[in-house]
């Protein structure tokens, strides 16, 4: 590669860097807007126009708070968890294709930070890695509660990664590839792996939630039991890390169940813009502007990925820990299994959307089962 | 007894495969709210939108004069008896000739002033009241005080302008939704 291409994926990569900066830093503005609206509130207004610099005050608030350190914490454990949780929020992102190639004087540079072969183990290895800044954190803080939040937090993250892994497999198998990329371009158009991987995609997005600690998996933080969880003895912008965090892990989670089954930069219709663009503007730019029509459709995927999670976080009550152990270990785990069984059995007999099957058995025993049950007794006979 | 007829009986049962599913129930959840996140909301944005507080709001006192601009107060003192709080004091005067237009009674309030730090906005001062001069204004709010200085109400501030007479009948809830039509989101 010569430096013109050096620079161009550079910029790619700063890019990407601060779009998902950005994105986090508006995603607290939007979650308390969504809040607001779904409880029949306006949310935060004061701050600018519909509240638009609440982040920014946010941020101010938080850099002039006391950085306070415990005096019998491990210092630099203390330090090094917030960054760790920065560092593998952020590092997800390198390998997500966000758009097709751009084309510049002949050559062609894939929209991606690294092209990487193994892409979706580098993905789960990096979410893995997340568990140690909270681990860290809580065990840096030298305090029960925060060990203790920091132990629910990773006994919850290493449950549901089983899952989550699993139901990988399953979309690794009919892919016949590692390489994201390849993922998505299997994915041509509208045939997204969602059509034929419902219930893989079902299990992905419900581990998805519970690694990024959300509701209603939101275990590691409670004020009842915890205290506040594990940055108890965090405060000031060590703890607004461990918070932004949070939101870059949605932005780049949606992104990724975008990637693996809603088709990632493909959109219905991607072929007939794709000719016309070319034929109007001419081959490189026609294709350089179609690479941003679906850099965009991977984006808005990602914005309404982010806005499902905030979605449910205020509509579900959350689990209890008993209850969010048995959801991963007795009904996603084996769940996961069957779909992967599924799936195989589908690949090999030439199916690709074998898996419905699943959806088909789970609706029949849910009518049936629905159908002999006795009544609920919903109002008090005669009190 | 039941107050209301929403009250369900807690069925300890068990659960359905449908319902041990879990999915049915989040999405009609997720509907519930998204339904709500559409509806119209019942924010009220304060400073800039005030609300409706009804005929019967107790907020500024005022000192009414009468139709033909005459002061009604005639330092009784009953308000200041009533006063729970103490907040009321005043210094009578007697009325000369020349001061007729000015006050309806022989006897007048040369100072009337209203603590409104002790103010309780009770309103006894208002019933007490046998001459009809002293109101808790329904229309206006005690201004928030930041000092000391200028908390302690005078004539000056408590006596009715009769270019901007206050009449309890006036800014109805009507006119207040008016008002504020397009302000409400």
């Amino acid at each position: 590669m010569d430096t013109a291409s050096w620079i161009i994926k550079a910029l790619i990569i700063v890019g990407v860097f601060a779009v998902t900066l950005l994105i986090a830093t508006y995603s607290t503005l939007a979650e308390r807007k969504i809040a607001g609206f779904m409880q029949d509130r306006l949310g935060p207004d004061r701050a600018g126009p519909f509240g638009v610099f609440q982040p920014l005050a946010d941020a101010v608030k938080m850099f002039f708070k006391e950085d306070f350190i415990p005096a019998q914490a491990n210092k630099w454990l203390f330090i090094a968890g917030p960054c760790l949780s920065m560092l593998t929020a952020l590092m997800t992102s390198a390998v997500i294709p966000f758009g097709d190639t751009i084309r510049y004087e002949e050559q062609t540079i894939a929209v991606q930070g690294v092209e990487l072969n193994v892409g979706i183990l580098y993905v789960f290895g990096i979410v893995s890695l997340g568990v140690y800044g909270l681990m860290i954190g809580g065990w840096a803080s030298n305090n029960k509660f925060s060990l203790l939040g920091a132990v629910r937090a990773a006994s919850q993250n290493i449950s549901y990664e089983i899952a989550l892994g699993l139901s990988i497999i399953a979309i690794i198998m009919s892919a016949g590839s590692l390489s994201l990329r390849d993922i998505v371009n299997q994915q041509h158009g509208f045939a997204w792996n969602i059509f034929y991987q419902p219930v893989g995609f079902i299990i992905f997005v419900t581990c998805a939630f519970a690694e990024c600690n959300r509701t209603p998996f939101d275990l590691p933080e409670c004020e009842t039991e915890l205290v506040g969880g594990y940055h108890t003895e965090y405060s000031s912008m060590k703890l607004g890390f461990y918070l932004f965090s949070e939101y870059i892990n949605m932005f780049i989670s949606s992104l990724v169940v975008s990637t693996l089954y809603l088709g990632g930069f493909n959109y219905p219709g991607m072929d007939w813009v794709y000719a016309k663009l070319t034929a109007l503007a001419g081959d490189t730019t026609g294709h350089n502007l179609a690479t941003l029509i679906g850099f965009l459709a991977l984006f808005f995927k990602g914005l309404f990925g982010v806005f499902f999670f905030m979605w449910v976080r205020w509509t579900v009550p959350r689990f209890r820990f008993d209850q969010l152990m048995d959801l991963g270990w007795k009904a996603l785990f084996p769940l996961a299994i069957l779909n992967i069984f599924f799936t195989g059995a589908g690949e090999m007999l030439g199916y690709h959307g074998f898996t419905w099957i699943i959806v088909g058995i789970m609706t029949i025993l849910a009518a049936t089962n629905a159908v002999k049950a006795p009544p609920r007794k919903m109002y008090p006979a005669d009190v | 007894m039941q107050l209301t007829n929403r009250s369900k009986e807690v069925s300890k049962k068990e659960m359905t495969f449908a319902e041990r599913l879990y999915l049915p129930a989040i999405v009609s959840g997720l509907g519930i709210t998204i339904k709500h996140f559409f509806a119209k909301k019942v924010t009220i944005r304060y400073p800039e939108v005030k609300r409706y507080l009804g005929p019967v709001f107790r907020g500024q006192h005022i000192l009414k004069r009468d139709d033909e601009g005459r002061e009604r107060c005639t330092a009784c003192g009953l308000c200041a008896v009533a006063c729970p709080a103490e907040a009321i004091s005043m210094v009578a005067a007697e009325r000369t000739k020349e001061e007729k237009h000015l006050y309806r009674e022989e006897k007048y309030a040369a100072v009337y002033e209203v603590n409104m730090l002790r103010c309780i906005f009770c309103g006894l001062c208002e019933e007490a009241c046998p001459k009809q001069a002293v109101y808790l204004r329904h229309d206006q709010f005690v201004p928030v005080f930041t000092e000391r200085e200028g908390v302690v109400y005078g004539k000056d501030k408590l006596v009715e302008d009769m270019n901007a007479r206050y009449n309890r009948d006036s800014w109805t809830k009507e006119e207040w939704s008016e008002k504020w039509k397009n302000e409400r989101v």
